[in-house]
């Protein structure tokens, strides 16, 4: 479709019950769908002729820990056809297991395998996922939001055993996160009391 | 009797010359040719994506020189347009031709690297040594601009840090007029030479259909015949009034891909030349005070700029709650941000799309099949830098 109204009109109409939500901003079109249909949905937008998504730029996860559904799973696809970009995105919470892309857009093995490592969310018949940016025997998922800025471990050379070898971090001093926000706008205890009282009424 | 023969794994890198950096190829030989590749990338890897989540929006520029850091104001590109997009602010037009300007010589910079350190992977020696003089050049305009030769540290949201020192644009001119010598220079001693298209032509090549199927972008997709380029498609600051071609490859194989290369070349030495005469004085960032800080001057004598020079080294500017991925066409392909803010003064999430990630990623489909001496070729002609692929 030439217009990005035509295309959200068209997949509303076509998948109907499989999107749950499609908005178009920064002229980019925004699609909300539910985990199951991940499959169906990528696939039309790929293949259909009206669409023709054919390149998967990213996926990536955001990351809400106070969520039950913490994590939101992105999509960035791009049609050269129509110069058109579309963002896919669901939410999982942490334990749930999400199919893989990778017999629809082969860029998909790389791109699962950095979400697995830097979000420890799992794919489903995926070929190969094991860890990718982080070290040989690293563990935790560092992009979470509860992991540490500063990590759990550091690794130095030591002398007595010649090699390598990890430690637990040990900071000269901690890391130091300042609240610059304005006092005249409130501070947070203040500003959650608000909220609240504002629920009451 | 038969005669069991053994496939032969080969560790190539994470120190080899030819691996452009820190990358660990694991081959599968039989014999000279190559089965199977697989990379393990990762050396490098610093977390520059959770370090800009506990960075404010201003604070995070500098890690995006570090990530292609050959090109580097072209990734910041990306990062100022997805603010600006968010904070919808206009840039002036003075700083919009500054950055065009700025991005072409990033990519001057970025491939004289890489086809000269391709000739030098597949044998010569000559082009390096010449391109680099003029990499030096370009440095030297990029530390006049910056004050770094590397880490620029140049774009913001709504401009540019400083207008251009007096006498660079006269130098940057200098230099358009110099250089196509150099390109020509170069196209002498490579482009048919028997030695560099041997090693070259009908190696790692990649179809249109494949090209796509791997996320391929830039140069990658070019020289594979399609005509994608983000700069006409989708064309951010002022590209859509400058004019300039495309060039585009046929066979998708390592030697096109070094003549699309050579060509954008001399592409961006046109749009500099473009940029150059089209610039006229003005400011070179938004007047929004909120975003952009004042100049010392008024510091000294407004109650108010010094307020906001304060919040703004301190807090940092909001960006309201918004979602959006923009692109920017850096010289190895498709450079992208995913960006998340959530109306405080730091990204909630800010994703970045590196091409040489996925140009990678196709190692093993590219070189299955090919002897172990096209290794380096083929991934010299991937253009690969880890500061991004890594992140």
């Amino acid at each position: 479709m030439k217009n990005l109204i035509d295309l959200e009109k068209k997949i509303n109409s076509e998948l109907t019950t499989k999107i749950n939500k499609t908005k178009i901003k920064h002229n980019q079109i925004y699609v909300e769908i539910d985990k199951e249909d991940l499959i169906d949905v990528l696939l039309f937008v790929k293949t259909n002729k009206d669409a023709k998504f054919r390149q998967l730029i990213d996926i990536t996860v955001v990351d809400y820990p106070e969520e039950v559904q913490r994590f939101k799973i992105v999509y960035l696809l791009l049609s050269h056809e129509f110069n058109q970009r579309l963002i896919l995105s669901y939410f999982i919470s942490e334990k749930e297991v999400i199919s893989s892309i990778t017999s629809i857009f082969p860029s998909a093995n790389w791109m699962e395998r950095e979400v697995f490592d830097m979000y420890g969310v799992n794919f489903k018949d995926h070929p190969d996922l094991r860890r990718i940016l982080t070290d040989y025997g690293f563990e935790g998922h560092p992009l979470r939001k509860d992991f540490p800025l500063t990590g759990h471990i550091e690794s130095r050379y030591s002398e007595e055993q010649k090699k390598v070898i990890n430690e637990p971090v040990k900071l000269e001093q901690n890391y130091r996160n300042f609240d610059y926000e304005s006092p005249w706008e409130g501070t947070r205890y203040i500003k959650e009391q608000t909220k609240i009282d504002d629920k009451k009424n | 009797m038969t005669k069991k023969i053994k496939n032969l794994n080969l560790n190539f890198g994470p120190q080899h010359p030819a691996a452009h950096g820190v990358l660990r190829l694991i081959l599968e030989l039989d014999g000279e040719v190559v089965e199977k590749a697989d990379p393990h990338i990762g050396l490098l890897h610093r977390g520059t994506e959770k370090l800009i989540e506990n960075k404010t929006y201003m604070q995070a520029v500098p890690y995006f020189d570090r990530l292609d850091y050959v090109a580097p104001m072209n990734q910041e590109h990306a990062f100022a347009l997805a603010i600006e997009k968010i904070l919808r602010i206009d840039v002036p037009i003075r700083a919009q031709f500054i950055r065009v300007m700025f991005c072409e010589i990033g990519r001057i910079l970025s491939h004289i690297l890489n086809v000269t350190t391709q000739a030098l992977d597949v044998g010569a020696l000559t082009p390096s040594l010449w391109g680099f003089e003029e990499r030096e050049t370009l440095m030297t305009f990029y530390e006049r601009a910056s004050g770094s030769r590397l880490h620029a540290n140049y774009f913001r949201a709504g401009g540019v840090h400083q207008d251009l020192p007096v006498g660079l644009e006269r130098d940057i001119a200098k230099f358009c007029e110099s250089f196509p010598k150099v390109i020509n220079d170069l196209e002498n001693l490579l482009t048919d030479n028997r030695i560099f298209k041997q090693r070259n032509v009908d190696i790692g090549i990649v179809t249109k259909e494949d090209a796509l199927d791997y996320s391929f972008s830039g140069v990658m997709i070019r020289g594979s015949g399609v005509p994608w380029d983000l700069r006409k498609s989708q064309p951010y600051d002022c590209y859509d009034q400058l004019e300039f071609k495309i060039p585009i490859g046929k066979n998708g194989d390592c030697y096109d891909r070094y003549l699309c290369r050579i060509e954008e070349m001399k592409e961006s030495v046109y749009i500099i030349k473009q940029c150059l005469a089209k610039m006229e004085k003005g400011p070179i960032k938004t007047f929004d005070g909120k975003i952009s800080p004042p100049s010392k001057k008024e510091i000294k004598q407004s109650m108010e700029a010094l307020i906001h020079h304060f919040k703004l080294f301190t807090e940092g500017y909001r960006v309201p709650e918004d979602e959006i991925y923009t692109a920017v066409e850096a010289p190895k392909g498709e450079f992208g941000v995913y960006l998340i803010s959530d109306g405080s003064s730091k990204p909630y999430k800010c994703k970045i799309r590196a091409p040489g990630f996925s140009h990678l990623q196709s190692m093993d489909y590219l070189i299955k099949g090919h002897m172990l001496a096209d290794v380096p070729a083929v991934l010299g002609s991937l253009d690969i830098v880890f500061g991004e692929v890594d992140r």
